[in-house]
């Protein structure tokens, strides 16, 4: 594929076609936030916290998803962009309890001088979690709507379309359909959404447990991969340990015959391997 | 297939892929990540066709399902592969080129006419012209299966009727092209690719090839016996003959995964002599004289080998639990015991031996596998970059190697037939949360999990008068259980389903036939001839 | 695909009511089953079949959802989620008859319609019947819907016939008549389109200068041009979703002159090399999409029609007027925008190469065919060429549709609207409805060109001139231009769902208390520039447009600003 070339911050960068501008800034060391990019999704545009200044484009445009066309003239860094970038910022962490998105986004919340206080009004933070099962929680307070989830439990990876955007506008929310239950849903437990999810509103139910105790420490673990232990597909397993237990299995998403995604038995059927009668 | 075990493509084509067959698979459930491939392949355009006696959850996702009567693939390919010819929609320069047994094939299947493959499959005409079309005339197809291919009297003929349809229309070979059989074990590709095969040394190379043999002894420095070993039903022969007097079983389960359990249980127990190495305190492990407790999944190091035939680096994340020991620990240990000078080595050392005297696995470095994520067999160098696809070598012009034969079959009926006595066809699989005969899945806790049940039509049941939930008794020609009712929409009027997880509360292989494959070993699970009573 | 469905089953009216879309369900005989890309290719019928079950139960019920579900291949949740987005849908909702009284600002001053007792009532926005408010849209299960209006005041058209051109025919020809179409001059713009060819066609859309009607203002013969220039199978669409608050004039086309849609879809459609093209109508227009309905089924069967033409009702959504909404929508999915590019002549609807106009656009289509593209131009101003419809609603003697030349001022149009209630004084206009700017008495002599609104920082917007006499209590308009702008965001992007609610969160802090109102107006001002800049589509863009300028115009904050 060919390669273009274009501007950024006053810089010249050659990245291949089909790249976006967030490809091409990553190409030179740099970085921008973003919270409703999944590398293996589709850009689903929706969270704005990544938005560029493109020269000729009325409005800022959404780096994770803008293609690079040639001599396209970026500017990542101007008040403007800046300004929006910070606001949105504001707007999610006013709304929802975003305590556990990783420790990137706070960096660069902080780097923004973003002040959510400046926001008061309707929130979903306090939302009760919903925990049906032994498997995974939907602590929706933490939701921030980024539509990973839904897009990888549908066309995208899963295919099951256990959940959707329900509803319109701030009353918008992840749902199942009306609102059932999660065993009455289609939802088939593969829990490719927690694979999937930014912000820890989707989390297994150890993983959930531990850190609202406060024991969940991902300094203390280690990570072992694997292959899963039951059929023929080979998908690969990360095995995360804390003190000598498991305590999550994860899919790597790099890995080409998973994309991190797993079956109920590959992500949640070990519990074997810890089992009392061995 | 055509002397290489393992299917001959990867997961990456199916994505690219013009036709899907799904034969005798319900992926969906079964094997669900390989099922996101093929949905991505369907997304992309692809036309999915699915051949099954139950319109299951994968069926439910094709473009034409064909619902035949359990047993009858080979009638079906059959007149899929007359169509093709008689349509002139077949390869020719493909078939002359690279096969042999073309003619003879043509006239086996001569008789399979679409309306006679109608009778017998019970699938309408059109339906068999329309996937012999569609196959024949896809620019790239891809066929896959599993055990409702495998697990019959004839499994091994079964498959030979499907390679052949790929040999008539040249779906091999090629990007895209391929013959898939999606296995169900996590590492039964790999048990094979090592050589637990009662005819293969590792590297699916003959025990009986004298030159081959030789090779192993001298490294061995051992000899090794000079004919096939026996594969399982030829065991239980063996065994009801009393020729077979000790068993060692490792990692299996018999007296809950065999076909026609109570003469397995009586093979079992009239044993002199077993040992069982295993993770559980299986049933069998329960009629075991010394059992050795083994470290399992997540305990131990090695290679395990997928349906793509990529070996792929297992690791060990925690310690075993109390006692248990690696497997190849036991094993060492126990040729010590018996008077071999067998070191600890650790799993990297056993694998550059097995590289050493597998040509297929030779180029496979520990270091490789890590940082490749994995390789596709056959991988001769450390230069090979793998082998994403087989049987290319048919595409060379001239063709430099041997021909791939064609095989021609002919429809033999399921052995437990159907009668008055024995109306209901009862076949099994699996579901999506559960595997095998549960003793690993049975461990978690799964919302999803539905338990032992006997799967019937709405007909059946009203027929019956029995509704979900009220339990009946299923009673083949060799057993009897009872079982709670459920149903099952997918299901038609005589076929019934019965899943294998729950052998605690409902033994299916009670009811099954051990009537088994002359070539494979493999019993025929899929088809047995039950009675329901309310 | 592999279906879970909830164990509810569908009524008997449900599923004839799905059937009679969809045809009859094929039968199982347990050996075969199509299914596949066939099925879901239908996808696009979700919404009719959610109008057809909302018919039939007055709600969309749980046997319902699955009946869709299982006919079309549609996860159950996905037919929630779409059912979800849309007001109209009464979603697990009570049924029986539901009445939905306008409560917006065109009609504000009128107060809000008395309802049966009994119903379901949920309050709306703006019906479009500002012409004629206070209004209700009812809706009973077997019936459908009706509107019923306040006071009408003899009929939309206050100006003598002979001055009109694009409006010419409402009013005066039978609009349920194919034949009095023709009488009056149907079918001709078509005929003469098919003689010249499509290029010829587009040449005198450029001569003619024609700008799109619906608030972006892009030049049509350079819209159709690229559409035609575009490879593949392609779609042209009416945009009849009409929902700004305070227009109307699309209503009164589509429902005065619905053959004169029906032809300049099908002159698109020619030009353009399309052979599908849709009529998408606002939920809220029910005698416009049964006009519509009537005629393009006349047209078909009197063979005028190469195009194949399908006419789609909204369901309660003002974002589905956003273009690329509008294709989610018409695909069968939530009306979410989508980012642009890629722009609907390369990506359409379906992923097909799309042409697509608003009602008056199209109409005025027909005005450039029959008296030339070059005349055309001498209508209006050098850079506004034309008639153009503007709709006055609110504190004037005759609110209605008004049809003038270019050029035409804010007092031109109240003049002929009767102007300010006889003892009033003028309060401010609104122009171009909610997404539009407040101006005082002096924006009144500003002429209404795409030029000269743009100068002195209006909007023409889609043609709403809302007035407010000099007893309004301007911050409950205000107030409820944000709720109405909180309330139709889709909720996908974060300054659009987030922002429009902070927005309407800081005028009531600044309202009830004054003293906060240089902190709110620079909090309103951050959100402005924020939502301007990085909202996907033109709702979130436009958002705080009307907000800000009552602000800058004193009409709100002003005591403490």
């Amino acid at each position: 594929m060919a390669d273009l070339t274009l501007t950024i911050d006053g810089g010249t960068v050659t990245v291949p076609e089909g790249s976006t501008i967030l490809d091409a800034v990553r190409s030179v060391g740099g970085d921008l936030p973003t919270l409703c990019h999944g590398p293996t999704l589709e850009p689903a545009n929706v969270c704005r916290v990544c938005m560029v200044e493109v020269e000729g484009a009325g409005a800022l445009v959404p780096s994770c998803s803008r293609v690079v066309d040639e001599g396209m003239v970026v500017h990542t860094d101007t008040d403007r962009a800046r300004h929006s970038r910070t606001v949105v910022m504001e707007l999610l962490a006013s709304s929802a309890d975003l305590e556990r998105v990783d420790d990137r986004f706070s960096a660069w919340m902080e780097d923004h001088g973003a002040d959510p206080a400046r926001f008061t009004g309707a929130t979903i933070e306090g939302r009760p979690a919903k925990v049906h099962d032994d498997l995974y929680v939907r602590d929706y307070a933490r939701c921030i709507l980024c539509y990973r989830c839904v897009d990888a439990c549908g066309e995208q990876h899963q295919n099951t379309f256990a959940i959707t955007v329900a509803g319109r506008g701030f009353d918008a929310h992840i749902s199942t359909e009306f609102d059932v239950a999660l065993p009455d849903s289609a939802c088939v437990y593969c829990g490719n959404c927690i694979a999937v999810c930014p912000t820890g509103a989707l989390e297994g139910k150890i993983a959930w447990d531990m850190k609202e105790a406060g024991t969940w420490d991902i300094d203390r673990q280690e990570v072992t991969r694997t292959v899963c232990s039951y059929c023929g597909v080979g998908c690969n397993l990360d095995i995360h340990t804390q003190e000598g237990a498991i305590v999550d299995v994860t899919s790597p998403e790099d890995h080409d015959v998973t994309l991190g995604n797993l079956c109920i038995k590959g992500r949640f059927g070990w519990s074997f391997v810890v089992s009392v009668d061995e | 297939m055509f002397g290489a075990g393992g299917g001959t493509s990867s997961y990456a084509e199916i994505e690219e892929t013009d036709v899907i067959l799904m034969w005798g698979s319900n992926a969906r459930e079964a094997h669900p990540i390989f099922f996101h491939h093929v949905l991505k392949g369907v997304h992309n355009g692809a036309r999915l066709f699915a051949i099954d006696p139950r319109r299951t959850a994968t069926a439910s996702w094709a473009d034409l399902w064909l619902g035949i009567d359990v047993g009858s693939d080979i009638a079906l390919a059959n007149a899929v592969g007359r169509h093709i010819i008689e349509e002139g929609l077949h390869r020719t320069d493909f078939i002359d080129a690279a096969t042999t047994g073309f003619d003879a094939y043509a006239e086996a299947v001569d008789r399979y006419t679409l309306e006679h493959a109608a009778r017998i499959t019970g699938v309408p005409a059109s339906a068999i012209a329309e996937l012999a079309t569609a196959y024949a005339t896809a620019g790239t197809a891809q066929l896959c299966w599993t055990l409702g291919i495998t697990e019959h009297h004839n499994g091994t003929e079964n498959v030979h009727a499907l390679i052949d349809l790929a040999l008539l229309t040249g779906h091999v070979g090629r990007w895209g092209s391929g013959l898939v059989p999606i296995r169900g074990q996590n590492n039964v590709q790999g048990g094979g690719d090592m050589g637990a095969l009662p005819n293969k040394l590792p590297g699916f190379q003959d025990v009986e090839d004298d030159t081959i043999r030789s090779r192993f002894e001298s490294a061995w420095d051992a000899a090794i016996p000079t004919r096939s070993g026996k594969h399982i039903s030829l065991m239980n022969e063996a065994m009801d003959e009393g020729e077979i007097r000790c068993l060692y079983v490792l990692g299996e389960n018999p007296m809950q995964s065999e076909a026609d359990g109570s003469a397995m249980a009586r093979r079992l127990e009239g044993l002199d002599f077993m040992v069982a190495q295993d993770i559980f305190l299986t049933r069998t492990a329960e009629l075991a004289d010394v059992v050795l407790p083994a470290a399992g999944w997540g305990e131990t190091e090695g290679t395990v080998t997928s349906s793509e035939r990529r070996v792929q680096r297992s690791r060990k994340a925690i310690d075993p639990p109390g006692s248990a020991r690696d497997d190849i620990d036991i094993l060492a240990g126990l040729a010590r015991a018996l008077g071999h000078d067998w070191d600890d080595r650790p799993a990297k050392d056993h694998w550059d031996e097995l590289r050493l005297l597998s040509p297929m696995h030779a180029g496979m470095s520990y270091d490789r596998l890590e940082a490749e994520g994995g390789l596709q067999w056959p991988c001769p160098d450390e230069a090979h970059p793998g082998t994403p696809f087989l049987h290319g070598r048919l595409w060379d012009r001239p063709l430099t190697s041997k021909r791939a034969p064609f095989v021609a079959t002919e429809f033999v009926p399921p052995v437990d037939e159907l009668d008055h006595d024995y109306p209901i066809r009862l076949t099994t699989g699996r579901r999506l949360d559960s595997y095998n005969t549960g003793v690993q899945s049975g461990k978690y806790s799964s919302p999803r999990r539905i338990g032992g049940s006997i799967d019937l039509s709405s007909t059946d049941a009203s027929n019956l008068g029995v509704e979900e939930g009220d339990t009946v008794r299923v009673i083949s020609r060799r057993g009897e259980i009872s079982a709670p009712v459920r149903i099952d929409p997918t299901l038609r009027a005589g076929l019934a389903f019965m899943s294998i997880h729950f052998p605690d509360d409902t033994d299916v292989n009670q009811l099954t036939i051990d009537a088994w494959d002359p070539k494979a070993g493999t019993a025929e699970f899929k088809a047995t001839a039950v009675r329901v009573e309310a | 695909m592999d279906l879970r469905l909830l164990s509810e089953r569908p009524s008997a009216e449900e599923r004839s009511a799905v059937d009679a879309l969809l045809g009859s369900p094929e039968r199982g005989d347990g050996r075969v089953a199509v299914g596949g890309h066939a099925v879901r290719a239908r996808r696009h019928l979700l919404l009719p079949a959610l109008h057809a079950l909302q018919d039939a139960a007055g709600a969309i019920t749980r046997g319902g959802v699955a009946y869709i579900s299982e006919r079309l291949s549609i996860p159950p949740t996905d037919v929630f989620g779409v059912a979800s987005f849309y007001e109209l849908f009464e979603v697990d909702g009570p049924g029986g008859v539901t009445e939905r009284p306008c409560d917006d600002i065109a009609c504000m001053g009128r107060g809000v319609a008395p309802v049966g007792a009994g119903t379901h009532v949920e309050p709306s926005a703006c019906l479009g019947q500002c012409d004629r408010g206070p209004a209700v849209l009812r809706h009973e299960p077997g019936r459908g819907y009706t509107v019923r209006t306040g006071g009408a005041i003899g009929g939309p058209i206050h100006q003598p016939r002979s001055q009109l051109r694009l409006l010419r025919r409402v009013g005066a020809v039978d609009p349920t008549s194919l034949d009095a179409y023709l009488d009056s001059g149907g079918f001709e713009a078509l005929a003469k389109a098919k003689a010249m060819g499509g290029e010829a066609v587009i040449a005198e859309l450029e001569a003619s200068g024609l700008r799109g009607r619906g608030g972006a203002a892009f030049p049509v013969g350079r819209k159709w041009d690229g559409v035609r220039r575009a490879a593949g199978d392609k779609v042209v669409i009416a945009n009849g979703d009409e929902s700004e608050p305070g227009t109307f004039k699309d209503r009164v086309v589509m429902e005065d002159d619905p053959f004169a849609v029906v032809e300049a879809l099908a002159l698109f459609g020619f030009v353009t090399g399309a052979k599908e093209g849709f009529i998408y109508v606002r939920g809220e227009y029910p005698t416009a999409a049964a006009r519509l309905e009537a005629a393009v089924a006349a047209a078909g069967e009197r063979g005028l029609l190469d195009l194949a033409i399908e006419v789609r009702r909204g369901a309660g959504a003002y974002i589905c007027g956003e273009e690329t909404a509008l294709f989610a929508s018409i695909e069968g999915f939530r009306g979410e925008p989508r980012q642009k590019p890629p722009f609907p002549n390369e990506a359409g609807v379906f992923g097909r190469p799309t042409g697509i106009n608003n009602i008056e656009t199209l109409v005025t289509v027909l005005e450039v065919l029959r008296i030339g593209g070059a005349t055309f131009a001498e209508l209006g101003t050098e850079g506004s060429t034309g008639p153009k419809l503007f709709c006055v609603s609110g504190d004037v003697d005759r609110p209605g549709v008004y049809e003038v030349e270019f050029g035409a001022t804010g007092r031109d149009l109240l003049d002929l609207a009767g102007g300010v209630a006889a003892g009033r004084a003028l309060g401010a206009v609104l122009f171009g409805g909610a997404a539009g700017v407040f101006g005082g008495d002096d924006a009144l002599d500003v002429p209404l060109t795409f030029e000269d609104t743009r100068a002195a920082r209006l909007t023409i917007g889609a043609g709403a001139l809302i007035v407010f006499d000099d007893t309004t209590d301007f911050e409950p308009v205000v107030e409820r231009i944000a709720r109405f702008f909180s309330d139709e965001s889709c909720g996908q992007c974060v300054p659009c769902r987030v922002g429009t609610v902070r927005q309407g969160e800081s005028l009531q802090r600044m309202f009830s208390n004054p003293a906060s109102t240089p902190l709110e107006v620079r909090l309103l001002g951050d959100l402005a520039k924020a939502m301007d800049d990085s909202s996907i589509c033109g709702l979130g863009r436009t958002a705080s447009l009307a907000v800000r300028s009552a602000i800058d115009l004193g009409l709100v904050g002003a005591a403490h600003g």
